[in-house]
């Protein structure tokens, strides 16, 4: 895949500095994943130029938005970016509708390649726009927000928490716009979260930073299974794979969907054949077993190569598999590990017990 | 009844205001803007300057400036120099000296304003292809409006109170610098109390009526508590 996102940052705030060298893709969604003062945030707005690295170059499809080399720096203004703040942000003067054609008007027409129409009813924004922002909920808002910035039809889109000031019902009546955007607009997104919900629903390329360093970049699915990054070891671990659906069994109330390798069982989910999904697999939920088990109410039992073994300090044991192309996490006990004479390149089978379905 | 004479101080000092009001708000609006949004070590120093008149009996400033634009001093010699005179006694000078005295009453609403706004609206502004120039005025303006209004109206105000600095400027000339506080003050000298009345009553009127507007349809805060 073509990187048409080149960023390298140097910044010394003293008691934060942050250094990266990132290579991003040039469409899908970037997940820049991390906890509050990895620099994420920072990071997204040295991309927005709406903060100013000592040290930075940065090219969005082939133009150069900062090189400090050459002594480049191009203002916020003047770069083709959508940003998405936290919170809302929208001018409290303006109506709905004055916010959307804030940016619209400033653009060059000939830049402008998405219809305001269709972006109104991707956001289910229509009835809204006559509304003073005061007089919107706070998700409406969030929508709103996004709205105004795919208005711009820009090079790339930047999200800074979008969901973070939102509570959870209005989390996910935004999550399947989100979704949707991704499926139907052809603008790369970097989206900044701490969720590891989002991470798994939202991202396809995933960057991990800590502490103002990239730990890990990469798609989703090796970033996620990379098993010298700490996410790996968290409770919480796991893997997203990428599935379409099979066959529905009614009867069972199940339904079967393939991916990459083989097929798992899932409960019944309302979706025509052949419709993509994503399944996400908690570690914690996958169990290994040397052999095929005869006999075991688990429906997802599935042959597996071990490619990675990892043990964190408090008796757990993190394992990497590959089942058929897909990767795997598996946690178990130091105990299981040693007993069953877990190694690299072994063949074993791995037991599923639980999956969540995530669009 | 007013008579000719008052009405042609009342027409002067709204004169006056207006025109010292529009000053202000051309020069107090960038210094507004500048004092809310920098971390210079001037900031400081200047507000300190721009607050000056708030604390300095009228007198005092109207003293200094009668000293430095009268032929002596520095910006008189200037005016000499470039053929328009010495300002003292005149219009162009009572204006001056009006812009010095109200300036904290214009300058301290629009910097609370400018500060009340902050970062986000102009950074969301950016992101939108605003140039921040354009970004002043499609949005800061329209957003500070009340601390605008409040501004004006102070402002416009405050000069039509003064009288110190008037007197030690502007003098007494009528038609050129005698505005209506200086003219109540010939009237109560000339113990003339009933045409001291009807001016009186105007300039009451006149502030209680700012005041009004200020207070019940702009709902500002009381002015002390704005300046501090």
């Amino acid at each position: 895949m073509t990187q048409p996102i080149t960023a390298r940052f140097q910044l010394d705030y003293g008691s934060f500095q942050l250094d990266v060298d990132l290579n991003l893709p040039g469409a899908g969604v970037t997940v820049l994943f991390g906890h509050s003062g990895s620099g994420k945030t920072t990071l997204l707005r040295c991309i927005a130029g709406l903060q100013q690295a000592q040290q930075g170059f940065l090219k969005i499809n082939g133009k150069v938005w900062q090189d400090t080399e050459h002594d480049v720096f191009l203002p916020t203004y003047k770069r083709s970016l959508g940003y998405v703040f936290q919170e809302a942000n929208l001018f409290p003067h303006l109506t709905v509708a004055g916010n959307l054609q804030f940016g619209l008007k400033r653009i060059a027409k000939s830049s402008g390649t998405v219809d305001l129409q269709h972006i109104v009813e991707l956001l289910g924004i229509d009835h809204l726009l006559d509304r003073t922002p005061d007089r919107l909920s706070g998700g409406e808002r969030q929508r709103v927000a996004i709205a105004r910035a795919l208005a711009l039809s820009p090079q790339v889109l930047l999200m800074d928490e979008p969901l973070a000031s939102l509570d959870f019902k209005r989390k996910q009546e935004i999550l399947p716009f989100l979704s949707r955007l991704h499926q139907q607009l052809n603008i790369p997104v970097l989206y900044v979260t701490h969720s590891q919900q989002e991470v798994a629903q939202l991202a396809d390329h995933l960057v991990i930073l800590a502490e103002g360093r990239a730990q890990a970049s990469g798609s989703l699915m090796e970033t996620l299974s990379r098993l010298d990054v700490p996410l790996a070891q968290d409770r919480e671990a796991a893997t997203v794979w990428q599935v379409s659906i099979a066959e529905h069994e009614a009867d069972y109330h199940l339904t079967r969907v393939e991916f990459d390798g083989g097929s798992l069982s899932l409960t019944a989910i309302d979706a025509p054949i052949g419709s993509p999904l994503r399944v996400q697999i908690y570690a914690r939920d996958v169990s290994i077993a040397l052999e095929a088990p005869a006999a075991t109410s688990i429906l997802n039992v599935l042959p597996a190569t071990i490619t990675g073994i990892a043990d964190d300090q408090g008796g757990q044991t993190v394992v990497r598999l590959q089942v058929g192309n897909q990767p795997l996490l598996a946690h178990i006990t130091r105990k299981s590990a040693i007993l069953l004479g877990l190694h690299l390149d072994m063949p074993v089978y791995v037991q599923i017990k639980g999956t969540s379905i995530l669009n | 009844m007013l008579s000719p004479s008052d009405l042609e101080t009342l027409v002067l000092t709204f004169k006056v205001a207006s025109i010292a009001t529009a000053m202000m708000l051309l020069i107090g609006t960038p210094l507004a803007w500048w004092l809310a949004r920098t971390h210079s070590g001037w900031k400081g120093i200047i507000n300190a300057v721009v607050a000056l008149p708030l604390v300095l009996p009228p007198t005092v400033l109207g003293f200094y400036l009668l000293v430095l634009m009268g032929p002596a001093g520095a910006v008189g010699k200037f005016t000499s120099w470039l053929g328009l005179g010495t300002l003292p006694f005149t219009f162009t000078g009572l204006v001056i000296a009006s812009v010095l005295y109200s300036m904290p009453f214009v300058v301290q609403p629009l910097q609370a304003s400018f500060t009340t706004i902050g970062e986000q609206p102009l950074e969301a502004a950016a992101t939108l292809r605003a140039s921040p120039l354009d970004t002043f005025f499609s949005v800061i303006i329209p957003l500070a409006k009340p601390g605008f209004l409040t501004a004006s109206i102070l402002g416009f105000a405050h000069t039509v109170g003064e009288f110190g600095v008037v007197l030690m400027v502007g003098g007494n000339i009528p038609g050129k610098t005698r505005v209506v506080s200086v003219q109540i003050y010939n009237h109560v000298e000339a113990l003339e109390y009933s045409e001291a009345h009807w001016l009186a009553g105007c300039l009451l009127l006149f502030s209680f009526t700012v005041l009004i507007i200020l207070y019940t349809v702009l709902k500002t805060q009381p002015v002390a508590h704005q300046l501090k």
